[in-house]
């Protein structure tokens, strides 16, 4: 797939193959996202850099990508800095910045944002994360880990855990999942169970998921364990976080039960989780997954600004 | 003391000007009325519903006949999402004039909400909402924005 000038707006735009290509490509940019090679392949490019949701490592992580290939960036961080806090629509601040740049990573609370988006801009944009939708960019850079740890994407077993129905990352992996073959396990408690259409989804594509609620039984056969935040901030009634709040932690008497080379993999920020005397065992790769945000959206944004490498 | 007359079956009788709609969906007939937008400012013209009537091709379906006046043939699509088998007739002066079937295409716009209250359509932007036709029968419908499948259309119709 040619990147170039393409959006990024949902992972179900892309196939294996795409994946893939993107993938080696990211694999090319490590010693560039550490800085032990340079290379200015976007220079004289400006990235617009919307965020209206709170964000650590995407939002820096794209900065970074963009700087280690010597484009700049301009960026908002809060919606109250903006027009839209005066009532100006999406779609018109997206055209402005659009006019300002060469390229537009957007978080948003609502979900299709990045669509509406991409419809109102001349240039490139990337889904950083639409409410409880899509976060594509996330996906690829949780795939590379995979990889990058497992050798191949093919047929792994993996178990996602935690809150399966608000969180966006995990949505946006599992239909990428089923372009691996990979066998999908579930866990979380009721009430944050995977949406109904994402388990049909799973099915239409050959894999059916198992589905449970006791994260002990489902570490044995995993190859990666993929844990997430149960979100605060997407519930309504704080009442029912506090019900669920803390109910799955990894720890070392739980990664006894796991093969030895499984992988414990969080898109961050963790709460607790997972307990920090994880982070030392070989296991973790968390750090590693976080940190690959950089040479992932440096490979995107290289394609699709058309960098020359 | 006086015998009452035995009540007199009342049928849907031809029609000789207007439009039929036949082969809607059992008990969709009540929507396909708010899809033409008839109300009790406009309504100007006798209008028979029947709803559970016996059907050879559907078992049981909802039929409608609108005197003097003819459906603009846009509505058809929009009638489809409710009821994707049903048939209209322009009746002009007890012949049928023209005939045809609603047609529901793959990819439609603006005929009905977005479903997903978060979703960016429903957020006050300049945009219709687009769905994908994932399934006729029954109708299911994709967000082209938020990706969500739609619930319960009737109760969203545009």
């Amino acid at each position: 797939m040619d990147l170039y000038h393409k959006d990024v707006v949902s992972i179900t735009d892309f196939s294996k193959d795409d994946i893939e290509g993107i993938l080696d490509m990211a694999e090319k940019m490590i010693p560039y996202a550490k800085g032990e090679k340079i290379k200015r392949s976007l220079d004289g490019k400006i990235l617009g850099n919307l965020f209206f949701e709170p964000s650590t490592r995407t939002k820096l992580s794209f900065e970074s990508a963009a700087y280690r290939l010597g484009c700049d960036v301009i960026d908002v961080s809060e919606m109250s800095m903006t027009s839209m806090a005066k009532g100006e629509t999406l779609a018109d601040t997206i055209k402005i910045v659009d006019s300002y740049c060469d390229a537009t990573v957007l978080r948003h609370p609502h979900e299709g944002a990045a669509r509406l988006a991409a419809k109102f801009s001349d240039h490139p944009v990337i889904n950083a994360g639409d409410g409880a939708g899509s976060h594509p960019t996330q996906t690829l850079l949780d795939l590379f880990t995979m990889r990058q740890s497992k050798g191949c994407l093919d047929n792994l077993n993996i178990t996602l855990v935690g809150d399966l129905k608000y969180g966006r990352t995990v949505h946006s992996l599992a239909h990428a999942l089923t372009k691996f073959n990979m066998k999908i396990t579930l866990v979380a408690p009721e009430g944050l169970k995977m949406p109904d259409e994402i388990i049909s989804h799973l099915e239409e594509n050959g894999c059916k998921p198992v589905i449970t609620e006791y994260l002990e039984d489902a570490v044995s056969n995993a190859d990666v364990l993929y844990v997430t935040r149960i979100q605060r901030e997407r519930f309504p009634d704080p009442s029912e976080y506090q019900k669920v709040a803390g109910i799955y932690r990894v720890d070392k008497v739980l990664l006894e039960k796991a093969k030895s080379d499984m992988i414990v993999m969080h898109p961050l920020p963790r709460v607790n989780e997972i307990a920090p005397e994880v982070d030392e065992m070989p296991n973790a790769k968390y750090f590693e997954q976080a940190a690959n945000g950089v040479p992932v959206r440096m490979a995107l944004l290289n394609g699709l600004l058309g960098g020359e490498f | 003391m006086d015998r009452q007359s035995p009540v007199k079956e009342v049928r849907l009788t031809p029609i000789r000007n207007g439009t039929v709609i036949d082969h809607i969906a059992c008990g969709q007939a009540l929507n396909v009325i708010k899809i033409l937008g008839i109300n009790e400012s406009n309504i100007g013209s006798s209008i028979s519903i029947g709803i559970h009537v016996s059907s050879n091709a559907l078992g049981w379906k909802d039929i409608i006949k609108i005197e003097d006046r003819e459906i603009d043939e846009k509505k058809s699509e929009q009638i489809a999402l409710v009821a994707p088998d049903a048939t209209i007739s322009i009746v002009r002066d007890f012949y049928v004039a023209k005939k045809f079937k609603v047609h529901l295409g793959e990819h439609i716009v603006g005929l009905t909400r977005c479903t997903n209250i978060n979703c960016i359509t429903n957020k006050g932007e300049p945009v219709l909402p687009e769905f994908k036709v994932e399934s006729k029968y029954p109708v299911q419908l994709r967000c082209c924005y938020c990706e969500k499948l739609v619930n319960n259309i009737s109760d969203n119709l545009l």
